[in-house]
């Protein structure tokens, strides 16, 4: 009888990380929808991206509800019990993602009814830059793989410098022709909202790292986001 | 059974489904074995009163010893007995039914296959899915390997007996698009089969042809406009100044040679990008391709009166590449070492190996790049200073290029710069391992079934 126990103990575990690895698929499509809206001016994808955050939350109360009962029930330890947390922790992530994507979504809807302008080709690479490494830390989640998640971990500068360069382009754009104030604006929350993903990911590498090895990653994680000092000086001539 | 489950379709509702299942085998078990205990009980029983009729209480006890003892042995005859559990031996192998020649022939095809049992578990995956999905699928749930919400949900859908076919696509890291077909092959035991179709090629024509038509309006606009406005004035009041002419046809000469720069970069841009989901099949020499690169910028160099000069560590082995995407790579790299380089100065070419891969440095003394621009060096058409940019004849596309030939080969670009001592860009490539086989010459027989 004890077997049979632990048989349907390891399968309830098996079905909520799969259904965390389902969350994350639906984050992934919802995020290279948002992206594709923006690259290709694609007000269909824009809207399926908005659309599709409703499933991504019934999931996240899916996992919590199982996990709970996971908790309550079986009184899980060791690498169950830090099973069980990394589905709680990273479903939330999963769902922050999913916000972020609905955002920029609706920013590139704004977007799309203006005049194109090439420094959205910057942002669709970025937000590349960023699916990438989402598709990474959830390979590394179903595959319980610590080295992955710490490359993730580390990989993230890359977006912030991409970030940073692109914070100063669009403030020298403004200051240029401050007609362009409005478009600037969203297109700095998109980046903005791009580099939040790439954070995310972050954290979901550390909950990886923190469920295969039981240990923490360095508490500083290397940032290279310097936009909250950076300046551009203003000037007059145009 | 089978109904029950083929009613809940998708694997969230399958879940508790698969619990009352434990339930049911749970209560068949305990049937079992208290049948294997009634039966010698109620033996012993019969016996007990017939011995209690016939002779005495003395025989009546040893009766009922003689009874309990049966049960006990009974009980563990039959705990050692499977109890019946048909799904379970249905279960055991889903493919058995499917002939060994089968197995072969979807291991060999080119398009990617995948078998999933009851539970949405890999039963088997051909060479080609493993290909697409990587290595360790091994009964792993299809929501962890292919994690895709379509293709997850046209697997539902063929579970309950509806085949479906859906449109999907892996944007990262190189961009693949795919039409999933999913259908259930078989009722009991239950299994799903997924085929992929790709379609990378057909979009990404699609796409590029799109890219091109946009870049290529958009880009070639300054240049042409140049041209036009020449043009029109040579007609007009400059008709018959001869300074002013020969200085007009220079300059358009120098607009219409950067027309031409810029198609040719777009169109090898294209055609790199159309690849770039193939994996190339050579086997290169790096250092052989670094020279015939350095070689074709001779007379540039000379030009500048630049030095460039190449070393290369010994015995490198070598790299899997294709040969004329490489020597462009080099070559673009080169060039713009020799075009953004001091005057007078010196361009350093170190080839050697680091961690399984070769490298190939290239070191300027110009100088040198924010670092703020660095990140974003690769993009098309961004350039850091644009009139220099102009200037120097590039068009924005040079790094592009060299990003797509790198992530081709899977390889890795390093860009390191100080800003007054120059930069360093290096590029790393893969080297195949000694014990892979260029290519297998025979099929085997069937490698793994999962």
């Amino acid at each position: 009888m004890t077997e049979h126990t632990v048989k349907s103990f390891g399968e309830q575990l098996e079905a909520l990380s799969a259904l965390v690895a389902q969350m994350g698929g639906l984050a992934e499509a919802q995020f290279a929808a948002a992206i594709e809206a923006i690259a290709r001016r694609d007000s269909v994808a824009a809207e399926r991206a908005v659309g599709g955050d409703s499933r991504i939350d019934e999931i996240q109360q899916e996992i919590e509800d199982r996990a709970l009962k996971l908790l309550a029930l079986r009184q899980p330890m060791a690498v169950d019990l830090r099973e069980t947390l990394a589905a709680i922790k990273t479903a939330g992530e999963l769902e922050r993602i999913g916000d972020l994507a609905k955002n920029i979504a609706k920013r590139a809807l704004v977007l799309n009814r203006e005049p194109p302008i090439r420094l959205t080709q910057s942002l669709a690479r970025m937000g590349k830059a960023a699916q990438n490494q989402l598709k990474q830390v959830l390979d590394a989640f179903t595959s319980r793989n610590a080295e992955e998640a710490e490359a993730v971990w580390n990989r993230d500068g890359e977006i912030d410098e991409i970030y940073n360069s692109l914070f100063r382009e669009l403030l020298t754009y403004m200051m240029e022709d401050p007609r362009t104030i409005g478009l600037c604006t969203h297109l700095l929350f998109v980046a903005k909202n791009i580099e939040r993903c790439g954070d995310h990911c972050t954290n979901i590498a550390e909950v990886v790292y923190h469920m295969v090895r039981a240990g923490h990653l360095a508490a500083n994680r290397p940032k290279a986001d310097t936009t909250s000092e950076t300046s551009v000086p203003y000037e007059t001539h145009a | 059974m089978y109904e029950q489950n083929d009613r809940h379709g998708n694997l969230l509702a399958a879940l508790p489904n698969r619990r009352n299942r434990d339930y049911d085998e749970v209560m068949l078990e305990s049937i079992a074995r208290l049948r294997a205990i009634a039966w010698p009980l109620m033996f012993g029983a019969i016996a007990g009163g017939a011995a209690v009729l016939f002779g005495g209480p003395g025989l009546f006890w040893a009766l009922v010893a003689l009874g309990l003892a049966a049960a006990l042995i009974a009980q563990f005859v039959t705990f050692q007995e499977p109890v019946l559990r048909p799904q379970e031996q249905a279960v055991d192998d889903p493919l058995a039914a499917l002939p060994p020649m089968t197995r072969v022939l979807m291991d060999q095809l080119p398009i990617p296959v995948m078998l999933l049992d009851d539970d949405e578990r890999v039963l088997f995956v051909n060479r080609s899915m493993r290909d697409v999905l990587g290595p360790g699928l091994d009964r792993k749930r299809a929501s962890s390997v292919l994690r895709n919400p379509v293709v997850l949900g046209a697997i539902a859908e063929a579970r309950r007996g509806f085949s479906t076919n859906v449109p999907f696509s892996l944007p990262v890291p190189i961009e693949r698009h795919y039409q999933a077909y999913a259908a259930r092959i078989s009722v009991s035991p239950s299994v799903t089969a997924l085929l992929l179709h790709d379609l990378t090629v057909v979009k990404r024509s699609e796409q590029l042809r799109a890219d091109f038509i946009a870049n290529a309006s958009h880009e070639l606009r300054t240049p042409l406009a140049a041209v036009s406005g020449f043009i029109e004035t040579l007609r007009g009041h400059a008709k018959d100044d001869e300074a002013a002419r020969s200085q007009f046809l220079d300059i358009m000469g120098v607009e219409a040679a950067r027309m031409r720069r810029l198609i040719d970069d777009l169109l090898s841009l294209s055609r790199i990008e159309m690849n770039e989901h193939v994996k190339p099949e050579g086997r290169i020499g790096l250092e052989s391709v670094v020279r015939q690169a350095v070689a074709a910028l001779k007379p540039l160099s000379a030009q500048d009166s630049m030095t460039v000069t190449v070393k290369a560590e010994a015995g490198l082995p070598q790299v899997i590449g294709d040969h004329d995407e490489l020597v462009q790579l080099f070559q673009n790299l080169v060039h713009n070492a020799i075009k953004y380089g001091r005057e007078h100065g010196r361009v350093d070419i170190n080839v050697g190996q680091a961690d399984g891969q070769v490298f190939v440095a290239i070191r300027d003394d110009g100088e040198g790049i924010a670092a703020n621009a660095i990140p974003r060096l690769t993009e098309r058409f961004y350039r850091v200073d644009v009139k220099r940019s102009r200037e120097k004849g590039g068009t924005g596309l040079g790094l592009a290029i060299v990003k797509h030939i790198i992530s081709r080969h899977q390889g890795r670009l390093a860009i390191e710069s100080k800003l007054g001592e120059g930069s360093t860009f290096t590029v790393f490539l893969p080297s195949p391992r000694p014990e892979t086989p260029v290519k297998p010459t025979m099929p085997e027989p069937v490698t793994e079934v999962l």
